[in-house]
């Protein structure tokens, strides 16, 4: 597995234009073809999450991270920023904070935010990659989310190191079980207590995850037996196939295959689901987006609206077949799918739209980088506007 | 054709229903059956599958099963055990045999 962000590898796969490109050239039915084939659509409802991307800044540098996070971004949020989401709190009645990133802790400003959204009644999910908690420079860490009663989400891709480590790094499986331990001393993933520790389980490799139930009962069981690890439920979720996965995608070869196994996935149950409906995500320089997914390909909810713009956007009119706001970008190809397999439960995962081109194709093939494939793309491109040229003068 | 077995073959599989669509619907609707959780999970039933399919030698199946069994949650280290089944199953058949050779042997030598 890759090490080092795509920024760092100079990838041109570190751009959203780049990967919207590829991902547009993979010929499979658009999202908003899905649902129209079910007869459905998709419906803003209230905002009940406002997530929270602090920044790029990661002790880590997973293979299949869709920031593309690590520790050379710089990208954080900066106090002026928190402080606008405090007031949009303080304006607009939404329940649920989920701080994320990157490793949001690292933020020199995390602690404080979480009190402060605490001290506003407001329940507050820490998206924690669990190794974090046992860096020298985040000493209490874990005490201080069991004080201020966070709700913990953490990966851990499987209940083996062998695998854990492919995805995250070596030496992560070790540490994130030593973590989770910590966590389960100050009470966390406990029967009766009322701090919750949540895992996502997501696959290693170019495939989809398996019933949630049945993941959840063998982490239950292994982490139980051989680690004494308990923890409340698993979350089982499929990777986007963006940025520093996408990039696996491609030099692998099962760009094309991955995302026909996705789309054939697609489940109408699970579209009332769907994290962008009640969300309204906010990235590292206050901009807003339907989700992290959508953030990571610079589709933003309302192009130029940040926070200071709230406001306006609570304002604008409903859009056709929308419940509330918040929908433009979703059915103009911004967003999202629920993929499930034969499960019924939630699975979250959050797409875009992949136009029709066959010009591509041809050249989805094994081995070649992401480079080449860029490279290629381009030419294709051009030969595609040639022919195109050719064809309306003749 | 420079190889008997292509991987693009398996997305034709359903072709074999043309010419007998009712005998392929009926494959489908046993076979789908057959991999639904019952008093085995749908992840035992995968490793099972792709042990047998090492023992038929499919490549298709072991393809495909190679990839449930992955989606099910199993790990490299079940799905070689599971392997190790089938392979000792196929050389203990191959080994019981022997006893049909000794009981040949015993009749044909003189003792």
């Amino acid at each position: 597995m890759s090490v080092g962000s795509l920024r760092q590898r100079q990838s041109p796969l570190a751009g959203a234009g780049t990967q919207l490109q590829i991902l547009e050239s993979v010929p499979v039915p658009s999202f908003q073809e899905k649902l129209e084939g079910h007869g459905l659509s998709l419906q803003a409802a209230e905002i009940e999450i406002l997530q929270v991307n602090v920044g790029k800044l990661c002790n880590q540098t997973c293979a299949h991270c869709h920031v593309d996070a690590g520790p050379d971004r710089r990208e954080i949020m900066e106090r002026p920023v928190f402080e606008l989401c405090l007031d949009a709190l303080d304006r607009i009645r939404i329940p649920k904070v989920d701080v994320t990133g990157g490793a949001p802790e690292l933020n020199p400003h995390f602690r404080w935010f979480v009190e402060q959204v605490r001290e506003r009644g407001r329940h507050v999910i820490d998206r924690c990659n669990l190794t974090v908690l046992l860096l020298p420079s985040q000493a209490g860490l874990a005490e201080f989310l069991a004080q201020n009663k966070v709700e913990i989400i953490c990966s851990l891709p499987y209940y083996q190191q062998r695998e854990t480590d492919l995805q995250r790094g070596s030496g992560v499986f070790e540490r994130s079980i030593e973590a989770l331990r910590k966590l389960n001393h100050l009470g966390y993933g406990g029967d009766g207590s009322p701090l919750t520790l949540n895992l996502v389980y997501n696959p290693v490799g170019a495939y989809l995850p398996g019933a949630q139930k049945q993941v959840e009962a063998d982490f239950r069981r292994t982490l139980l037996k051989k680690f004494n690890v308990s923890f409340n439920h698993l979350y089982a979720i499929a990777n986007m196939p963006i940025s520093r996965f996408l990039d696996f995608l491609i030099r692998s070869g099962n760009l094309e295959g991955y995302m026909e196994r996705l789309v054939n996935a697609f489940n109408p149950a699970a579209v009332e689901g769907l994290m962008c409906r009640n969300t309204l995500s906010v990235g590292w320089d206050g901009r807003l987006y339907d989700c992290d997914f959508n953030q990571m390909l610079d589709l933003e909810v309302l192009r130029g609206v940040e926070l200071r713009g709230l406001d306006r956007l609570l304002s604008e009119p409903p859009m056709e077949n929308a419940s509330r706001f918040f929908v433009s970008s979703r059915l103009r190809g911004g967003s999202g799918a629920v993929f499930t397999t034969k499960t019924r439960r939630r699975k979250e995962f959050c797409g875009f739209e992949p136009i029709q081109s066959v010009s591509l194709r041809r050249n989805l093939v094994a081995g070649k980088t992401c480079h080449e494939f860029h490279e290629l793309f381009q030419r294709n491109r051009a030969l595609h506007k040639e022919n195109l040229s050719q064809r309306r003068s003749a | 054709m420079e190889h008997y077995y292509h991987r693009s073959d398996l997305l034709k599989f359903p072709e074999i229903g043309k010419e007998s669509p009712e005998l392929w619907n009926k494959f489908l609707d046993w076979y789908s059956s057959v991999f639904a959780e019952g008093a085995l999970t749908e992840r035992e039933k995968a490793l099972i599958a792709l042990a047998v399919a090492h023992t038929v030698q499919c490549p298709y199946c072991i393809d495909a099963y190679s990839q449930v069994c992955l989606e099910k949650g199993s790990n490299l280290e079940q799905m070689t055990e599971a392997v190790h089944v089938a392979a000792a199953i196929r050389g203990g058949a191959s080994l019981v045999h022997g006893v049909q050779m000794r009981n040949i042997v015993e009749k044909l030598q003189m003792s």
